[in-house]
């Protein structure tokens, strides 16, 4: 008598379209060997995924449509250091930072699992150090193209106006969840670092023992902000 | 082997994402600087952009190594969004087309 445990991934088809067709007509939980966290957070992200979508959209059907010529982002974006014009100099650095970050945020994830708390959470604040300075950065340009440029959501002086709109809508999306993902980092990392998941402690809003599938599931989020930005380098800023 | 180990993958993979990410990005990064233009750009553009992408989905975020029912749930839905932007595009064409002749350019 062999008793089969409901929802044991061992029971099932390991690769191919079977286990696609096992998993979804297991009648029990689809997402096996994967935690709910991380499976929202996924699900979250997939809807995320259609809100700048729908931005980026948006930004093409007015650039598209637009009979006054579009403002040159080579140009606009670039900065003149010891004399030498660069163009799109400090979006570039903003790219390399935010692929840092993701860097540093991989391997957390990884020491984490191997349950080196320390190192774990030292590479988290790193990432979120990155993140931080990349907030920054996006200040200076903002304020830069605000104060010098005179770029306004309405008009700007070097073309069409719907270059202001979709230039501060789409970034300034972006980053709040830059912002938002340092603030969590911290979190994570504070709790990681102090050992509340090495010793199970309880969480403080939902009173649950956390584990270091919860670093994972935050690195899914920063990783998807760090995707989001090549979307964004590619269609608004090289465009 | 308990489920809730969760990914366990070298730190050599990493490393070798990031140092191709930087490349790409440097790579793109070029295609302005060296200002090419039309649809050479636009190629090189796209293709970086979706080595990129790829690169951090299927192995940053793990994507490569889970289950196909969750590879599906997430990556299949978004290509609904191509629909949108083919749309999206003629009607972007069309109010072009249209402003071209009331505005008389």
């Amino acid at each position: 008598m062999s008793t089969q445990v409901p929802g044991n991934p061992e029971d099932f088809p390991n690769d191919g379209l079977e286990s696609l067709v096992a998993d979804w007509a297991s009648d029990q939980k689809t997402f096996k060997n994967v935690s709910w966290g991380k499976a929202m957070m996924w699900i979250f992200l997939l809807s995320d995924t259609f809100i700048f979508t729908s931005f980026l959209t948006g930004y093409m059907t007015v650039r598209m449509s637009t009979t006054v010529p579009w403002p040159n982002s080579s140009e606009v974006f670039a900065l003149t250091i010891a004399g030498n014009h660069i163009p799109l100099l400090l979006i570039a650095i903003m790219t390399f930072i935010l692929i840092s970050s993701s860097g540093t945020m991989a391997m957390a994830v990884k020491f984490g699992y191997e349950k080196n708390r320390k190192v774990c959470g030292i590479l988290m604040l790193i990432t979120a150090a990155f993140g931080a300075s990349f907030v920054g950065m996006q200040i200076f340009e903002w304020t830069k193209l605000i104060v010098e440029e005179g770029v306004r959501p309405w008009g700007n002086p070097m073309g069409a106006a719907q270059f202001g709109s979709t230039f501060f809508m789409i970034t300034g999306f972006h980053g709040v969840h830059v912002s938002i993902g340092v603030i969590f980092l911290v979190i994570v990392a504070v709790k990681v670092l102090r050992g509340s998941i090495e010793l199970g402690r309880p969480g403080f809003l939902t009173g649950r023992k956390g584990n270091y599938g919860m670093v994972e599931t935050m690195g899914l989020y920063w990783h998807f902000v760090d995707l989001v930005w090549v979307f964004i380098f590619a269609f608004f800023y090289l465009w | 082997m308990a489920s809730s180990e969760g990914q366990q993958h070298p730190i050599s993979v990493y490393l070798w994402i990031w140092g191709l990410l930087f490349v790409l990005s440097a790579l793109s990064y070029m295609v302005d600087y060296f200002q090419f233009q039309g649809y050479l750009r636009w190629t090189l553009i796209i293709v970086f952009m979706l080595l990129k992408a790829g690169l951090i989905v299927s192995i940053f975020m793990h994507m490569a190594w889970e289950r196909l029912a969750l590879s599906y749930a997430i990556l299949v839905p978004p290509l609904c969004l191509l629909v949108l932007i083919a749309l999206m595009s003629m009607e972007g064409d069309h109010t072009f087309f249209t402003r071209g002749v009331y505005f008389g350019k």
